[in-house]
């Protein structure tokens, strides 16, 4: 139990730091397709016999790369669903060749985080910080490209290669939190509580903070809740997000409403 | 940081000579020539789709020309020019974004630079001293993107000049602003030029909001361009042969109205021609 | 003749009665998502296209909960998660994302639910994996009526929409200006994308409709610029993709290893990817071509701009 605590803390800081960056460029299909599309790996390092993190880092980083390629030359959103689709068709035939592959989908997909062993937690918190000093390395440049691109192409920033590095990170993050909390659990925690943030504060040193201290109440609450029901985590997570974010976006509107009739 | 030890305050900050470009099998400008002095002001005037954005990718360094040269402060072009800052057309502030006015002038120091920003105080004081300089300081902690038209032009113009440019570009920086916006962004950009010898250069699709400041033009036309005073330039024998048909000038109330001739299509123009509609304002290499 | 038949087609593949369905629902979806799915490339939504697909798996595990077909199960939730995407998701491009976004993530936790209830509820095993990848030969015939009328209903509701859809997606102001309910026929086409995706989903999985919804139509507007032709396009792309996918799919059973079918899915899905990237590489050829003939117009040496050639590119 002590485990599962530790590392669903770890994963929500890292959720919460690179959601602000997900959210900030509009990026959440991507952010949904590398973690998903990795679990393909996951369930062909199964089928010969190595260990999944292997196969997902493999693919969490192959599919960085060909979406980055693939959306060079076509549309954006058409690469992702497609690189997507790609990996989770490869990861249906190796699931097909396995012999438990029920079991194994639904812990990679919705995640074990219960069941957490000890000798995960320090590489999970190596990647981890690897994660947040890639993204602190990028984050001038990822923030001028995303407010002005024309300005970054004059300045000299290859708006390309800070996408791909991007891309990659989230790859990273990808590969450590999967096996550990699953493909949906991620997404989730990447979303909702950097959305809510954004949405409070104005400033994005604030909307960073915030949006880690929101992504490590939901998933302490969502564990709990979780331990109590015996119900998966992944959909305490899920709904705590959107919840979250329909609340913060009514309060807001309400503000908004009372200082234009003040 | 003084980029230009061996340049004189006479030479031209940026000279534009014989400059053509080719897109498509198209050529969307052909033979600019134009000099701006520093400290000066200067409109480049044409329709939507005449090659204005181009012109700006060339001086930028983002788009290579097929003939002719361009020299900004005395130098052969680079990528990267710390003397030009740069304001592009139509940025989409999204009021989604957590935001403030300061954060996007602060990018605009060295928004370039890999890491996070560090020494705080200091870029918060070159922040907040841009800020007044673009009169933006009572809405610097507002979102963005919720900031009116003329106050977002305001931050973008204070995004640019932060970086301490001797040439400010900025592409359309009236469109979609109402006339009073206007007039206050246009007066702004005046005293800039005035106070801090930072030479503008300025597209537009109509001259007259311009015309109290403009100290010379480049009209852009079916490519072609013709420079000087506006005195010089906006006559009807010049703007004919640009255009290719008979102009009229008119002067109402100390505003210019070009208008297209008897035998051309009736009514106000800075008409599009040969189809230019879909031009190179729009195209992009990439 | 006869030989290269039995080549291709493995034994028994025009007798079997599962093949007939599978290559008659194949056929009928592969033409309705590929109608719908060239709207759904045009207007950007592929997203939101995927996360229908992915939200479809919480109802289809629901409906086996409570013994119904997957294909309703995939269809209400799907058409009420569309509902939700467009009333939370504004007009500006971040919030609709995040709306798709989080419209997903709540979505599957809901299938966490469900598979998990289903895992506990029954003995069988292998829910999860019909209903998240799917399979065409186990589509039950009983639901051929069914699929061939939704899909039916699908297709005339594009047909009768064309015109305004094409409008609302090139420019929603020029629509808006010429009486065209632009919301309302945004909402509208959500719902029968949302149809479209469920059908996908019945035939190759819930997470992998997409590739029915996306790829075709992806591939057609690369082949061909008239929206119309990319309709029709698309559709017989996506049958090419399925019916090709069903043959080496069965065929695969005298593959290695044998006496194990490979997944039809995968093969729909691996196709779709291959006939996207030759399309890339055709129209890639064929513009690379036109450059160079524009090339030999008049492009003298450039002097002043020379230091970085290749920077545009």
């Amino acid at each position: 139990m002590v485990n599962t605590w530790i590392a669903a803390t770890l994963v929500a800081v890292i959720a919460g730091v690179v959601g602000f960056f997900v959210v900030l460029r509009g990026a959440a299909f991507v952010a949904h397709a590398i973690p998903h599309g990795a679990f393909g790996g996951a369930a062909g390092a199964v089928l010969i016999g190595v260990n999944p993190i292997a196969g997902l880092g493999v693919f969490a980083v192959g599919g960085a790369l060909g979406i980055g390629w693939l959306g060079r030359r076509g549309r954006h959103d058409v690469a992702t669903a497609l690189a997507l689709v790609l990996m989770l068709g490869l990861g249906a035939l190796f699931l097909s060749f396995s012999v438990e592959y029920a079991a194994a989908i639904y812990s990679l997909l919705f995640g074990e985080v219960l069941g957490v062993p000890s000798d995960e937690l320090l590489p999970i918190a190596g990647l981890g910080i690897a994660c947040i000093a890639a993204l602190a390395l990028l984050y001038r440049p990822l923030m001028l490209t995303s407010i002005t691109p024309e300005v970054a192409e004059a300045r000299g920033v290859r708006a390309q290669r800070i996408e791909t590095g991007f891309l990659l990170v989230v790859a990273l993050a990808a590969t450590m939190t999967v096996p550990v909390v699953g493909v949906l659990l991620m997404f989730s925690l990447m979303i909702g509580p950097a959305a809510t943030a954004g949405s409070l504060t104005r400033s994005p040193r604030n909307a960073i903070g915030l949006s880690v201290l929101l992504a490590l109440a939901t998933v302490w609450l969502a564990v709990a809740v979780s331990y109590l029901t015996n119900l998966p985590v992944g959909f305490f997570v899920g709904t705590l997000g959107a919840v979250s974010y329909g609340c913060a976006r009514i309060w807001t509107a309400r503000r908004r409403g009372r200082t234009a009739t003040a | 940081m003084n980029v230009l030890p061996d340049h004189g305050a006479d030479d031209p900050i940026l000279s534009v000579d014989g400059v053509s470009v080719w897109l498509s099998g198209r050529e969307v400008l052909h033979d600019v020539r134009f000099r701006i002095m520093p400290g000066e002001f200067t409109g480049l005037i044409g329709s939507n789709g005449a090659g204005k954005t181009t012109l700006f990718r060339v001086i930028l360094g983002l788009q290579a020309s097929s003939t002719g040269s361009v020299l900004v402060g005395g130098r052969p072009l680079t990528r990267r020019n710390p003397i030009i800052g740069y304001v592009p057309q139509k940025v989409f502030l999204d009021p989604d974004m957590p935001l403030r006015a300061r954060d996007v002038v602060a990018l605009g120091l060295d928004g370039h630079r890999l890491g996070v920003p560090l020494g705080w105080r200091r870029r918060r004081q070159a922040v907040d001293a841009m800020l007044d300089a673009v009169d933006a300081r009572h809405f610097a902690d507002a979102r963005v993107g919720n900031l009116s038209g003329g106050e977002q032009q305001r931050v973008l113009i204070a995004h640019a000049l932060i970086s301490r440019p001797r040439l400010l570009l900025l592409d359309e920086p009236l469109a979609n602003l109402d006339i009073r916006a206007e007039g206050e962004v246009v007066a702004l950009l005046a005293r800039i030029a005035r106070e801090q010898r930072i030479a503008v250069l300025i597209s537009a699709h109509d001259v007259n909001p311009l015309l109290p400041v403009l100290d010379r033009l480049v009209y852009v036309a079916s490519g072609k361009t013709a420079s000087g005073t506006t005195a010089e330039v906006i006559r009807a024998e010049v703007l004919s042969a640009l255009y290719g048909q008979h102009v009229d000038v008119l002067r109402v109330h100390g505003r210019i109205l070009v208008v297209a001739g008897a035998e051309g299509p009736s009514g106000v123009t800075f008409e599009e021609t040969d189809g230019a509609a879909v031009g190179p304002d729009i195209v992009s290499l990439r | 003749m006869n030989q290269l038949l039995r080549a291709l087609f493995a034994p028994g593949f025009f007798a079997s009665g599962p093949v007939h369905a599978a290559l008659v629902v194949g056929a009928v979806v592969a033409l309705v998502t590929g109608a719908v799915g060239v709207f759904t490339v045009i207007r950007g939504q592929a997203f939101a296209g995927h996360a229908l697909g992915e939200v479809g798996s919480a109802g289809g595990s629901a409906a086996f909960l409570g013994g119904a077909n997957p294909l309703w199960g995939f269809m209400g939730i799907a058409v009420v998660a569309a509902g939700l995407i467009e009333l939370l998701g504004l007009h500006r491009p971040r919030a609709r994302d995040v709306a798709t976004g989080l419209v997903l993530g709540a979505g599957l936790g809901l299938a966490a639910l469900f598979l998990y209830l289903d895992a506990t509820s029954s003995s069988t095993t292998g829910v999860a994996v019909t209903i998240l990848f799917g399979s065409l030969f186990a589509v039950s015939q009983q639901m051929l009526p069914s699929i061939v009328a939704l899909s039916a209903v699908s297709l005339v509701v594009i047909a009768l929409c064309y015109r305004m859809l094409l409008l609302s997606s090139l420019s929603s102001d020029l629509a808006a200006a010429r009486g065209v309910p632009v919301r309302a026929l945004g909402i509208a086409y959500l719902v029968i994308m949302a149809v479209a995706v469920s059908l996908a989903a019945e035939t190759i999985g819930a997470i992998l409709a997409t590739a029915l919804v996306v790829g075709p139509p992806a591939t057609a507007l690369r082949l061909t610029k008239r929206p119309g032709g990319a309709l029709v396009v698309a559709g017989l792309v996506g049958v090419a993709a399925v019916w090709l996918g069903i043959v080496l799919a069965y065929d695969s059973y005298y593959w290695a290893p044998a006496g194990h079918g490979w997944p039809v899915s995968f093969f729909v899905v691996a196709l779709v990817f291959l006939f996207y990237l030759v399309a890339g590489a055709v129209t890639g050829i064929a513009e690379a071509r036109r450059r160079r003939h524009w090339e030999t117009a008049p492009r003298l040496a450039a002097s002043g701009c020379a230091e970085h050639p290749g920077d545009a590119a």
